[in-house]
C-alpha cells in the first residue's frame, strides 16, 4: 500500500504571533517556522503503518515555498521515503491545495492519505475534507485510530460526546486528531539520511491549477482584550461576588 | 434568494447549537431554510420548525442519514444548492466534516468558523488560535459557512415553519457506521452549558476530579471540562477538552481550577461572561484573563466552595 502525507509550514506552535500595526496580515519575518502539529502526527502515523508492514511507500508533499523543502526534510527524517514540493511564493487557500494535492494523486496513485485536520495558522480545518470530494474518496476526518484491513479502514474518529468508527473503502482520506500518536523526533542519522532522500519539485502552473485566492482578507486584527480582574481573598468573598457583583450565581 | 442551514441534531433531538448557527444564518438577511437530514428524525423537524425566523424545514429522511457521514450528507446538500445562495453549517464535529466536502463539490473556497458577519459577504474569523482576528469576504458566488457556536446568542422559538419532505440523493455507498462510544451523561453539553467547571493537570488525576470538581459541577448544574494537559495525562475524557483543538465555549461562568492558561486553552474559553481562576501560582497567565482569581491550594479551596455553595443553598 502507498502512503502520501501532506505537510505544511507555519509559524511554530510556540511563537506568540502578531498582527501587523497596519492591519494587512500577521508579522512572519524572522519567525521560528515548523511542520503543522497535527502533520506530524500524519507522518507519525504513515511510518508506523509502514513499520508494521501495511504500508510499503510513504511520499511526502508540501505545497509552499523553498523553504517548505524544508518540512518535508523532516517528514523525510521521521521515515518517509520521497518528497514532492509543489513551489510557490503566493498564499494558497485549502479549496486551492485540494486541487493541487488532487492533481499530485493523479501521478501518484497513493491508497491512503493521512494529513493533518487542520494547520495551526488559518485554523481552516477543510483540506482533507475538500481532497476526499475531488477526488470522490471516503473521508476519516479527526481520528483517534486507524485500522487498515484488506481494501477498506476503519477510523475512530473524535466527535461531539465521544468516539465514532466508520469503515470506509480504500483509497480514503485520514485527517489526524492530537491523540492517535505522539510524533518521534528524528535521529541525527535519520537526518543526514534524508539530505539524500529524493525531493522532486513542481509547481502549480506546472500541474496545471489556479491558486488565485477567493477570500479577499479585507483586514487582520488583534483580537478583543479582556482585563485582570481583581484578586478575592476567600471562597465567601468569591461566592459573595458572584453572587452579588456578577450574578452568574 | 435563500440561506440553507444544516442543523445539529441527533434525530430525537434538535441540538443547541442549530438555534445559534441560526442567529448567523440570519444575519445574512435572507429567508433561512432548516435542513433536518437523519433518520427518523421528525421530532429534530418539528422541533426546527418551532425556531423563530425560519421559513422552513427539510426533512431528509432515509437510514443513509442516521449518523449523517460526510459522504451520503454531502451529496444531499449538494442536490439541494442550487436553490441556496448561502449554506450554513455549526462549526460542530459533524459541520466540520460535511461542509468543506459540500464546499470542494460545488467549488466553493469555505469561509470557516466565522465569529460575526459584518455583511452577507464578509465576515470575521478567527485565526491563529484566536490570536488574530480576520476579517474576509468572500468572492464565490454561493457562500459555504460555518458558525462558531459560542459567538452566536441561541435564536427562541415562536416560528411555525412548514415542514417539506425531500428525497434522498443517492449515497456513494464509500462509508459506513461502524460504532459510537458517546459518554452518557445529565449534565450539560459542554457547548451549550451555563456554567462550566474546568480542572486542569494539577488535580492529578480522574479520581480527583470525581472527588473534587463533580461535586460542585453537581451542584451548580455546571458541565466539566479540562485542560489539554490534564486529557493528555488521562485524567480527563477527550470530549471534555477546552481549548484551540478542542471545545470554544462561552458560558455565563466559567471556573478554572488548576489551569495555568496556555495559549491554547484561552482560545477555548476566553469569550466567557465571567471567568474565575483558582490557582496556586498567582502568576499563572490565567490570572490575567480572570475577572476573579483566588490564589491557594485547590485541594483546600474547592471542599470551602462546595460547602459555601451549599451553605447559601
Amino acid at each position: 500500500m502507498k502512503l502520501l502525507v501532506c505537510v505544511k509550514r507555519v509559524v511554530d506552535y510556540n511563537v506568540k504571533i502578531r498582527v501587523k500595526p497596519d492591519g494587512s496580515g500577521v508579522e512572519l519575518a524572522n519567525i521560528k517556522m515548523s511542520m503543522n502539529p497535527f502533520d506530524e502526527i500524519a507522518v507519525e502515523e504513515a511510518v508506523r503503518l509502514k513499520e508494521q508492514g501495511k504500508a510499503t511507500e510513504i511520499v511526502a508533499v508540501s505545497i509552499g515555498p523553498s523553504q517548505a523543502g524544508e518540512t518535508i526534510r523532516t517528514a523525510l527524517a521521521m521515515g518517509a521515503d520521497r518528497g514532492i514540493l509543489v513551489k510557490t511564493d503566493a498564499a494558497v487557500e485549502p479549496l486551492a491545495v485540494a486541487k493541487i494535492l488532487a492533481k499530485v494523486v493523479e501521478q501518484e496513485k497513493p491508497d491512503l492519505i493521512i494529513m493533518g485536520k487542520q494547520a495551526i495558522d488559518d485554523d481552516s480545518n477543510q483540506t482533507g475534507q475538500m481532497l476526499a470530494a475531488l477526488l470522490g474518496w471516503p473521508q476519516g476526518t479527526f481520528a483517534f485510530k486507524v485500522n487498515v484491513g484488506e481494501g477498506s479502514i476503519d477510523v475512530t474518529r473524535e466527535v461531539d460526546g465521544g468516539l465514532q468508527t466508520v469503515g470506509l473503502k480504500l483509497p480514503a482520506i485520514v485527517t489526524t486528531d492530537l491523540r492517535l500518536n505522539e510524533p518521534r523526533y528524528a535521529s541525527l542519522p535519520n537526518i543526514m539520511k534524508a539530505k539524500k532522500k529524493p525531493l522532486d519539485e513542481t509547481s502549480p502552473e506546472t500541474l496545471g491549477v489556479d491558486v488565485a485566492p477567493r477570500l479577499k482578507v479585507v483586514k487582520t486584527a488583534e483580537p478583543g482584550g479582556r482585563k485582570a480582574g481583581v484578586k478575592v481573598g476567600s471562597v465567601a468573598e468569591l461566592v459573595q461576588k458572584l453572587k452579588v457583583e456578577a450574578g452568574v450565581l | 434568494m435563500t440561506t440553507l442551514l444544516f442543523a445539529e441534531h441527533n434525530n430525537a433531538h434538535l441540538k443547541d447549537a442549530t438555534h445559534k448557527a441560526l442567529s448567523a444564518a440570519k444575519a445574512l438577511g435572507a429567508p433561512v431554510h432548516v435542513l433536518v437530514a437523519g433518520s427518523n428524525a421528525r421530532a429534530a423537524a418539528e422541533a426546527a420548525a418551532k425556531l423563530e425566523g425560519v421559513e422552513k424545514v427539510l426533512l431528509a429522511d432515509a437510514a443513509a442519514y442516521e449518523h449523517q457521514l460526510a459522504e451520503p450528507t454531502a451529496a444531499l446538500i449538494v442536490s439541494l444548492a442550487s436553490s441556496y445562495d448561502a449554506l450554513v453549517a455549526p462549526a460542530t464535529s459533524k459541520g466540520k466534516n460535511v461542509m468543506p466536502r459540500v464546499a470542494a463539490l460545488l467549488d466553493v473556497m469555505q469561509v470557516s468558523d466565522i465569529t460575526k458577519v459584518v455583511s452577507p459577504d464578509t465576515f470575521e474569523r478567527p485565526i491563529y488560535a484566536g490570536n488574530a482576528i480576520q476579517t474576509v469576504q468572500a468572492t464565490d458566488a454561493k457562500k459555504v459557512i460555518t458558525v462558531r457556536t459560542a459567538a452566536f446568542p441561541a435564536a427562541a422559538e415562536g416560528g411555525s415553519a412548514a415542514i417539506e419532505t425531500v428525497n434522498a440523493a443517492d449515497d456513494p455507498g464509500v462509508s459506513s457506521f461502524k460504532g459510537e462510544e458517546i459518554a452518557k451523561s445529565d449534565r450539560p453539553e459542554l457547548t451549550s452549558a451555563k456554567i462550566i467547571i474546568s480542572g486542569g493537570r494539577s488535580l492529578g488525576s480522574s479520581e480527583n476530579f470525581t472527588t473534587y470538581i463533580e461535586p460542585i459541577a453537581d451542584k451548580l448544574g455546571a458541565a466539566m471540562g479540562a485542560s489539554r494537559a490534564a486529557v493528555d495525562a488521562g485524567y480527563a475524557p477527550n470530549d471534555w477538552q477546552v481549548g484551540q483543538t478542542g471545545k470554544v465555549v462561552a458560558p455565563d461562568l466559567y471556573i478554572a481550577v488548576g489551569i495555568s492558561g496556555a495559549i491554547q486553552h484561552l482560545a477555548g474559553m476566553k469569550d466567557s461572561k465571567v471567568i474565575v481562576a483558582i490557582n496556586k501560582d498567582e502568576e499563572a497567565p490565567i490570572f490575567q484573563v480572570a475577572d476573579y482569581g483566588l490564589v491557594g491550594d485547590l485541594f483546600t479551596i474547592l471542599p470551602e466552595l462546595k460547602d459555601e455553595l451549599t451553605k447559601g443553598g
